[in-house]
């Protein structure tokens, strides 16, 4: 230590000594070193230092540990570092500026001393609590107090000093406070890290706290209250007086300000340099600040907190981190330096305040707000004042700024909508300038996967200027447009938008990427290419096709010939959503003769054979589609496609394409032949394999498949050798009706194997079937009848066996009261093989079968009449029921069933007519309806069943006549 | 890139330009006001600065005229420039004095009317000023303060939308059409 120079013992890392002080120049490099040199300051009265410290009211509350200074970060830096590029880096000057500046700090300062007053005080609990206890002090009856009473709402204080709840203390939540002034109402308050404002109050019940801000931010309480309360500003100035007075003599000293702290009276410097020590206090408060509103219980942080916090710079890394530091003026140069050196982003840099602390005001509210919401938050409010405020220039800059967002993210999704982005964005769609335009849409097609977002645009009217947007001679935007109408068309409304402003047209017109002009040698710069406008064409064309309108407007647009084009490209990209839309359109009759007369089933099982298992669904979803029709199946068949898909059944892990898979199956295996080839690749067993463990969807394709399968003599055996009659029996307990419907339909099927029936006997299967005619839709019901035919037929003592269903039998009798025609038929058939039995005859007879049956006979179904007159011949087995039917005039209508151009239906008629004829009344009945010609006319028939219940009804009739004719002769 | 016969185009308008501009001097070239001129009314360029910029990087030897090469040179970027041309000819553009950065008060400058007259100057510059920062935290790589040709051609290829960050200073499509429908409309209709 010389008498001139001071240089500490204490070096850093590189050899600078961390204390340096030649008069004037000040260099402190650490924190011990500034606490020591403020005691040298003390002892030695040395006037420059006593002010550089006294300049510096953060480091002396840094060290005591008390409070800490927020910076407006990001405006000022700018100021500075303008500044500093202005003047050249040259050490001789800075110098002289130094000194310069210095000796004019020390007559500021001696001047201002301490009069000043910060308003840049960030808020942490020790200063919270020392506001209200000095509050708590003051307040009290009379009219000197400053307010009536102040309390805090929790009594609880966690260990960091924070008496609000751990989730309230994730979002800076210090604590809660209620302040009654002498002049207004009680007042709920929330202290948090950025500021007072006043919350939502108590709410009545469990006297929980309504969190919500409902005010402006202040600073502390005391501006808070201030502002609240006039009484509380008057008395508070008084106080404030002797405040400052008492600090005036504590500061120097270097004593802790204690509950001082908390009054407003820290001192800013004016204009000064010497910012640059600050900074680094700054930093450091921060960190700490940050660390300390952790939640004292180890609650995990929530993500958004991590966020903000390492935005605010991560606490260790920065104690490590040792900056060079210059006391004194040259702060501006050094400050850029350092904003040179730091690897840290500009705008983390800690800023310097301007000189006049009351114009920081409005600045310093935003920076505050910082910590409550993410720090996303308040960057994309800034982004979207530039893209309203903005030129052009302005506008595409802030539009590439804010894509830098992780827009994917829904605090950035949700923050640009609630600073008035959307409207912002969709505005710009409607200007002319195209990169602004292309700039908004790249950022509406990320943040309209959000569904709020979505149903925001489309309330914004973003969808007309979209669809508008595809008319564009820039592809780049035709593309951006279609892909966001894609992203946003997700839901009805949206969808019925874009068909009503004439989008759809222009979708379909985009597909055509073959014919479009010329390009213009400009826009090829920001230009994509005709297959991705294809593309995006498709895509939007996708999401819009999920509603029948738009189906079929596509389809009046000439869309169904551009898609076929496309499918026969290569590109998978392009492949998925056009075969995603032919998959949805296939839902639709006049699609499937499209697809067919496009020649699209050949493409389709083309792609299957693609590695990509998006499109490998979305093909077999088509497949799945059309193959109700037969010409469609036999189409898969002959390319090749039936193969492909019994292969792809060996992958199970995505279930959404084994549906897709398992469905395209199914139908396929409508046609025998198709059923053959699949038996063929071995695919029945894998279905089988299949018919546990997989989700409903998949299954209920599975069973379809096996219930089609099982027509066949072979697969049926086939099926129950690989053991899949346990699984399907066990299925006949679930719910979902299209599951049941098929599960019923496949057990009916196994049915007709006796062997099978067995086992379908022994686990109760019948019973199950039984048990579903009870099953409120009317599908399961038909199914379940269906079913329970080859069961009666195919097991031994069925008539036994029906008979132990209590209640059996009149609930089939009942269901004649349907109003389901296939219900009716599929009862009607159940009841011609019970009435096999002459025991349930009569049951069903006493239940009133005959007047049920005979309701039923004015129908014009051919289903139905076949399954009702097969019904009505076996129910004429018992007592006098062939009296009862002509009785319930059931006769003269099966006379005209003969008239029908279904063969069964004659079959089944002539044979109940037979039945019937026994009686004589009904034979008049059947004569009299002229039945005896289209009788005779059915005796020519091949069907042998046919001409012999023809001929015998004939018979009848004839035997009656001539009965007649005798008995009138006798 | 751009055509024999339409060089030949290129050139004979630019007589007939320079003819126009500059009956009483006997100059063989563009002089600023008259370079400034047709990027206005033919390109539709309404920015002082840039357009001045524009001309500067045209004029290639510095002699504040632009003759023939110059002309024909400059126009083939704005016509029929490739990507790595366009990006380049921008990049002269706003770096004006030469070290072959972008600077900081480069940017402020170009960017300072790029607000609309919000209720202060002061809260106007402090606008700019955020944008600067705005741009060069995305454009500037290696956070040295400055855009380097490397940082804007990085920066661009990202999002093309870039190119012409700091103003436009390339003709639009539609008025590129325009030009060439006019220049070239010899070659283009030869029966005419």
């Amino acid at each position: 230590m010389s008498e001139t120079t001071v240089k500490s013992e204490e070096v850093d890392e590189n050899g600078q000594p961390l204390l340096f002080l030649s008069v004037p120049h000040i260099k402190i490099r650490n924190f011990g070193q500034l606490s020591r040199f403020l005691l040298i300051a003390k002892d030695t009265k040395l006037k420059e230092a006593q002010a550089c410290v006294e300049a510096n009211r953060d480091p002396v509350a840094k060290i005591l540990g008390l409070d800490y200074n927020t910076m407006k970060e990001d405006t000022s830096t700018v100021n500075i570092l303008e500044e500093v590029t202005k003047g050249e880096d040259s050490e001789n000057e800075i110098k002289m500026k130094i000194a310069r500046l210095l000796s004019q700090l020390d007559l500021h300062l001696l001047n201002h001393s301490l009069k000043h007053i910060s308003l840049e005080i960030s808020l942490n609990p020790t200063s919270v609590k020392n506001d209200i206890e000095m509050l708590k002090n003051f307040s009290g009856k009379g009219e000197q107090t400053v307010l009536e009473s102040i309390s805090y709402t929790s009594d609880y204080e966690f260990s960091n000093g924070c008496r609000a709840p751990p989730w309230r203390q994730i979002h800076g939540e210090i604590c809660y406070v209620l302040v009654k002034p002498h002049d207004v109402e009680t007042l709920c308050i929330t202290c948090s890290a950025e500021g007072v404002f006043l919350n939502g109050g108590k709410t009545d019940n469990e006297g929980e706290i309504n969190y919500e801000r409902k005010g402006e931010i202040y600073k502390d309480l005391v501006t808070f209250l201030k502002e609240k309360s006039a009484k509380f500003s008057e008395n508070m100035s008084k106080q404030e007086k002797r405040f400052s007075n008492k600090k005036e003599k504590k500061e120097p000293t270097n004593e802790p300000p204690e509950k001082e702290e908390a009054a407003p009276v820290q001192k800013a410097i004016t204009g000064s340099g010497k910012r640059t020590l600050e900074k680094n206090q700054i930093n450091f408060g921060k960190s700490q600040m940050t660390k300390r509103l952790e939640p004292s219980l180890s609650w995990k942080a929530t993500v958004r907190f991590k966020e903000y916090r390492s935005l605010l710079r991560d606490p260790q890394e920065e104690k490590h981190r040792r900056r060079p530091e210059r006391s004194g003026p040259s702060v501006k140069l050094g400050r850029a330096q350092l904003v040179r050196k730091s690897t840290e982003k500009i705008e983390e840099i800690v800023s310097e305040s301007s000189s006049e602390s009351e114009e920081d005001e409005e600045p310093l509210d935003r920076q505050e707000a910082n910590a409550d919401l993410p720090s996303e938050y308040w960057q994309i409010q800034k982004l979207v004042k530039y893209l309203k405020g903005g030129n052009q220039t302005a506008t595409v800059i802030a539009l590439c700024s804010m894509k830098d967002f992780n827009l994917a993210q829904e605090t950035c999704q949700l923050a640009i909508r609630d600073v008035g982005g959307l409207e912002v964005l969709i505005n710009l769609l409607d200007t002319d300038e195209v990169k602004c335009k292309i700039g908004s849409l790249k950022i509406l097609k990320e943040i309209s996967h959000n569904p709020q977002i979505r149903r925001n645009i489309v309330d914004l009217g973003g969808l007309p200027v979209m669809v508008n947007t595809l008319d564009s001679p820039h592809k780049s935007l035709k593309c951006l447009a279609a892909e966001t109408i894609a992203n946003v068309a997700k839901f009805r409304r949206a969808r019925q938008a874009v068909r009503r402003y004439g989008g759809i047209t222009k979708l379909v017109a985009l597909l055509d990427c073959g014919k479009s002009s010329a390009e213009p040698a400009q826009s090829s710069l920001y230009d994509a290419r005709d297959v991705e406008v294809a593309r995006c064409g498709a895509l939007a064309l996708w999401s819009c096709s999920k509603s029948y309108t738009n189906k079929e407007a596509i389809r009046k647009a000439g869309g169904i010939p551009l898609l076929a084009r496309l499918l026969k490209t290569s590109h998978e990209n392009m492949l998925i959503p056009v075969v995603g839309t032919l998959q949805e359109c296939a839902s639709e009759e006049n699609y499937r003769a499209a697809i067919k007369a496009e020649r699209i089933i050949e493409n389709l099982v083309k792609n299957l054979n693609s590695e990509n298992e998006q499109l490998q669904e979305h093909c077999a979803m088509a497949i799945y589609q059309c193959a109700e029709d037969k010409e469609t199946r036999d189409l898969v068949r002959l390319h090749g496609g039936l193969k492909r898909l019994a292969s792809l059944l060996d992958n199970t892990d995505n279930k959404e394409r084994l549906a897709a898979v398992t469905g395209a199956i199914w139908k396929c295996s409508i046609s025998k032949e198709n059923v053959t080839k699949f038996r063929e690749y071995k695919a029945i067993e894998t279905l089988v394999g299949l018919l546990t463990d997989q989700p409903e969807e998949v299954l209920v394709n599975v069973v379809g498949a096996l219930g089609e399968c099982c027509q066949d003599y072979e697969n049926r055996v086939l099926v129950r050798k690989c053991g899949g009659i346990p699984p399907l029996v066990n299925l006949l307990v679930g719910v979902n009706q299209a599951l049941l419907v098929n599960v019923t339909k496949a057990v009916g099927a196994c049915a007709v194997e006796p062997e099978s029936m067995m086992i379908i006997d022994r686990l109760d299967g019948v019973r199950l079937l039984w048990s579903l005619l009870k099953n409120p839709h009317p599908e399961v019901k038909a199914s379940a009848a269906w079913a329970l035919c080859p069961c009666i037929q195919n097991t031994k003592d069925a008539g036994e066996m029906v008979r132990s269903f209590v209640g059996g039998l009149e609930l089939v009798v009942n269901l004649l009261k349907s109003d389901n025609k296939e219900v009716l038929a599929s009862v009607c058939a159940a009841i011609t093989n019970i009435a096999k039995d002459q025991e349930n005859l009569a049951v069903i007879t006493d239940r009133g079968v005959v007047p049920l049956l005979s309701k039923l006979a004015n129908t014009n179904n051919d289903k139905l009449r076949r399954h009702l007159a097969e019904a009505i011949s076996h129910c004429c087995m018992w007592g006098r029921n062939r009296v009862a039917f002509g009785e319930y005039k059931a006769v003269a209508p099966l006379v005209h069933y003969l008239k029908s151009d279904d063969p069964n239906v004659h079959r089944a008629t002539a044979q109940a007519l037979y039945q019937l004829s026994e009686d004589a009344d009904n034979c008049v009945t059947i004569h009299e309806n002229g039945a005896v010609k289209l009788l005779l006319d059915m005796v020519g028939s091949t069907d042998q069943d046919l001409q012999e219940a023809a001929a015998g009804c004939i018979s009848n009739i004839r035997r009656l006549a001539l009965a007649t004719e005798k008995a009138r002769y006798i | 890139m751009v055509k024999k016969s339409e060089v030949e185009c290129l050139i004979r308008l630019f007589h007939s330009l320079v003819e126009r501009a500059n009956v009483r001097l006997n100059n063989l070239g563009l002089d600023r006001n008259a370079f400034r001129a047709i990027l206005h009314s033919v390109f539709g360029m309404t920015d002082d600065m840039l357009m001045n910029r524009v001309f500067f990087v045209f004029d290639k030897d510095h002699d504040n005229c632009i003759n023939v090469k110059e002309w024909v040179k400059g126009l083939s970027v704005f016509l029929r420039g490739t990507f790595e041309e366009k990006l380049k000819f921008c990049f002269e553009v706003y770096y004006l004095n030469g070290d072959g950065y972008i600077s900081r008060e480069e940017i402020f400058d170009m960017l300072k009317n790029s607000l609309h007259q919000q209720s202060s100057e002061e809260e106007n510059d402090e606008g700019i000023k955020e944008l600067v920062d705005i741009t060069l935290k995305k454009m500037d790589y290696d956070n040295d303060g400055k855009i380097s040709f490397a940082d804007f051609e990085k920066a661009v290829r990202e999002e093309r939308l870039l190119l012409e960050v700091f103003g436009p200073c390339l003709p639009e499509a539609k008025n590129c059409i325009d030009f060439e429908a006019l220049a070239f409309r010899h070659i283009l209709n030869p029966s005419f």
